[in-house]
């Protein structure tokens, strides 16, 4: 753990801290229907086209049902246009490698992993995906997926602040204003960025380099050799995917080494400007909320509970992943790098931890290293932060409502506890409130829970395994763990493109995604009909250390709890095994 | 819920995937596209490296050399022999796996073998683990080194000139703090050969 690691920590943290409040400022015009922002003059116009092709009538206030409806309606649809331009590639323009159809199983997979924001990719982006298919079948529900969530984080936030209203604000108005005026001009300037660190950006076919020494190899464990002459290099509009994959926490390389591809991140700035955009709508919606529920010291103590976990976790990432590998180093590798396998070069241990870290803190799911090569307690961290619910800023949107679930809940288990009514911000919780939050909570962690346990004992889990021991199990339950939560990193070994993970997995990602979604807007709705009772000395305190030590430890213990057994079957015995034998698998 | 409602959705449903995707994924990639070729030309299609005319890489993506005249890159699981650019992948190999301990084991003879190293000396962990996208075109600068004499003997210069060719592609942390002192193979590889010429 060297001083360049603690530097490039704290001015991530710093920049972090500076542009949250801006962020969120300028969330406030987005989200506000009659906003104006400076950006009005060029895209106020697609504004009303939008409105006018949606219809006048369909753009009025909703109530939650209504809300809800709406964004499964659109899902629906976005999935089946998904659905229908993968199962059709061959077919379609913008394809110079002339790469086929995918198969059914796979392409219900991708669309229902696009759809959610999870992105979990069974499949190599450079090996299968036309040009056509990564810009709009992929690339379109990475706008929307992530509108989609600040969607809903907004209607459960207006729920919060308004008082007897069964009304939450209009989907539509809100996902339009969000692609037009918050996710598409930062994209512009992020991708652009990328371009210039070196990240490519073309229609071409892919490129023949004649290499400088050609040499002769053969396949592992084949005795046939080859003489390689030529290296055909991908290609691609891969900027403009790139920037939208980060901002808007889908995760879903275009290239299958995701962002360890050089031409997904080049340099250690685009891997810097990366990690920012991954945390920066998250961190700016604590703000946000600050500002709607008049209370900006909730927001701030949200945001510093965040901020905790999110150092905790890092350090341990970097921590364990610092020391190297004791069987690598037993052969006479030096431990001076630290675990080295699956890393770039560029980045090194710290470079890769942070990421690993933030990228599953939030639900994002982009790697720049892989992860299923981390020793057991490097691999423990992203596994632990997506058990906690991908809520440490967050998915965009989903991580702001999947935090105020925990405080919810936090606030009940404090009114418990001291014999008060338990009440948020003036609206009393009672037990329709905390039924739709533990629902939320529950139902998911039961499906991963369950898959996990199935996929364990059945042919076709194990079959796909990359690696045995403890780290097979390993694998599964981050599959699942990463779908349900709609993060779609992955221990990358386990394969699984076959029918039966393509359809378990991608059921997980709708459960975890819409049985969230849904509890949450009902929620919503049912905040927005109470009357706020004024905040007396009785009321439970919403900010300061009390309340941050009071929500991490909701996280923490939901976290931890619910997930501990199979998590010591796992990353935790094969840790043990690691320094107290000389086992392998 | 009533039909009408629903099928108000639907046609919302339908407007915005019809304009958003006009929008969002042709309208902003085209600019991306038309901005990027004009401003950032060399680096929006792929930082490509040409002799005389001709593409031999890319000086971000790795290309496997084995020979005694040059420097070698990471090992690579990308594709079937390795060093796949349209194919990038990790041996996703667990840390307590027998394969990638067999692997590294392997790699550690080989690599004291060809650069003449002590059974005793460390070996940098980059010049015998597989990348994560398995196209690392860096290595570390102790790898750099510990390759530095064979390259030295092999094209008849001597250390000292050697030395001068690595620092020349020895890329420093950005902006001072950011990321790791690394080595570009393929750029370091061409200087080399271009300078046996002239």
């Amino acid at each position: 753990m060297h001083a360049m690691g603690w530097v490039q920590l704290a001015v991530f943290t710093l920049v972090l801290l500076a542009i949250t409040k801006p962020i969120g400022l300028y969330l406030l015009r987005v989200l506000d229907p009659e906003g104006h922002t400076y950006l009005d003059p060029v895209l106020k116009p697609v504004e009303r086209l939008a409105y006018a092709l949606i219809g006048s009538e369909r753009i009025k206030e909703q109530d939650w049902k209504g809300y809800a409806a709406s964004a499964l309606v659109l899902s629906l649809l976005g999935a089946v246009f998904t659905y229908v331009l993968l199962r059709l590639q061959q077919f379609l323009p913008l394809n110079p490698q002339h790469f086929g159809a995918l198969s059914p199983d796979l392409s219900f997979n991708t669309a229902s992993s696009f759809t959610t924001n999870t992105n979990w990719q069974n499949y190599g982006g450079e090996s299968t995906m036309s040009y056509l298919s990564q810009m709009l079948a992929l690339t379109f529900h990475n706008f929307i997926s992530a509108a989609m969530g600040i969607s809903i984080a907004a209607a459960l936030v207006r729920g919060i602040a308004r008082q007897k209203t069964k009304l939450l604000g209009n989907f539509w108005v809100d996902l339009t204003r969000v692609c037009l005026y918050l996710l598409l001009p930062i994209c512009v300037v992020l991708a652009l960025f990328l371009v210039s660190q070196g990240v490519i950006q073309n229609f071409s076919h892919y490129k023949t380099a004649h290499i400088v020494e050609p040499y002769t190899a053969s396949k592992t464990g084949a005795l046939a050799q080859k003489r390689i002459r030529t290296q055909s290099i991908a290609m691609g509009p891969v900027a403009s995917q790139e920037a939208i994959k980060e901002l808007g926490t889908n995760g879903g390389g275009f290239m299958n080494a995701n962002s360890a591809h050089p031409y997904e991140n080049p340099t250690p700035l685009s891997n810097f400007i990366e990690m920012l955009a991954l945390c920066a709508i998250g961190s700016g919606l604590t703000y946000w909320l600050g500002r709607i529920v008049g209370n900006q010291r909730h927001g701030w103590s949200i945001w510093s509970a965040m901020l905790i976990l999110f150092l905790a976790g890092t350090m341990a990432c970097w921590w364990a992943e610092s020391r190297g590998n004791p069987r690598l180093t037993s052969l006479g590798v030096s431990s001076y790098q630290g675990n080295m396998e699956g890393k770039e070069a560029r980045f090194g241990v710290f470079d890769s931890a942070l990421f690993a870290t933030i990228t599953t803190d939030t639900s994002c799911g982009a790697v720049n290293s892989m992860h299923d090569s981390y020793l057991p307690l490097g691999g423990l961290v992203p596994l632990f932060n997506m058990h906690m619910g991908c809520v440490v800023f967050g998915g965009v949107g989903s991580g702001l409502y999947g935090i105020l679930i925990f405080v919810i809940l936090a606030i009940f288990l404090a009114g418990l506890m001291i014999g008060r009514t338990p009440e948020y911000l003036g609206k009393k919780l009672e037990s329709y409130d905390i039924m739709t939050a533990v629902l939320a909570i529950l139902f998911p962690s039961v499906v991963l829970l369950g898959l996990t346990a199935l996929a364990s004992v059945s042919q076709w889990g194990l079959a796909a395994l990359g690696n045995s021991g403890p780290h097979g199990l390993s694998e599964i339950l981050y599959a699942f763990t990463s779908t349900v939560n709609n993060n779609g990193s992955a221990f990358a070994g386990l394969n699984g493109n076959s029918a039966p993970y393509n359809t378990a997995l991608g059921l997980a990602m709708l459960v975890g995604r819409y049985f969230i979604i849904i509890p949450v807007l009902a929620l919503a709705g049912n905040l927005a009909q109470k009357k706020a009772v004024p905040v007396s000395s009785g009321s439970m305190p919403v900010a300061g250390g009390t309340f941050i030590l009071l929500v991490i430890g909701t996280v923490l213990i939901v976290g931890a709890l619910t997930f501990f057994p199979v998590v010591s079957l796992g990353p935790v015995v094969e840790h043990f095994l690691m320094v107290n034998s000389t086992r392998l698998f | 819920m009533n039909i009408k409602a629903l099928l108000q959705d639907v046609r919302a449903s339908l407007a915005v995937i019809f304009l958003l995707s006009i929008v969002l994924c042709g309208v902003y990639p085209l600019a991306v596209w038309g901005i990027g070729q004009l401003v950032f030309p060399r680096q929006a299609n792929g930082s490509l490296l040409r002799l005389n005319g001709q593409v031999v890489g890319s000086s971000l993506i790795a290309q496997n050399f084995t020979g005694q005249r040059y420097f070698h890159p990471r090992p690579s699981a990308a594709g079937d022999y390795g060093y796949d650019a349209a194919g990038s992948n990790a041996s996703n190999l667990g840390p307590l796996s027998r394969k990638l301990y067999n692997q590294v084991k392997n790699r550690v003879a080989a690599y004291r073998a060809e650069n003449e190293l002590s059974p005793s000396q460390k070996v940098p962990a980059d010049a015998v683990t597989a990348s994560g996208s398995g196209l690392d075109p860096d290595i570390s600068l102790e790898n750099a080194r510990l390759q530095a004499a064979r390259v030295a003997r092999a094209r008849n210069m001597s250390p000292e000139q050697i030395q001068k060719f690595i620092a020349r592609f020895t890329t420093g942390p950005q902006l001072g703090f950011l990321g790791k002192l690394r080595v570009n193979v393929l750029r370091l590889n061409l200087a080399l050969d271009q300078s046996g010429k002239s």
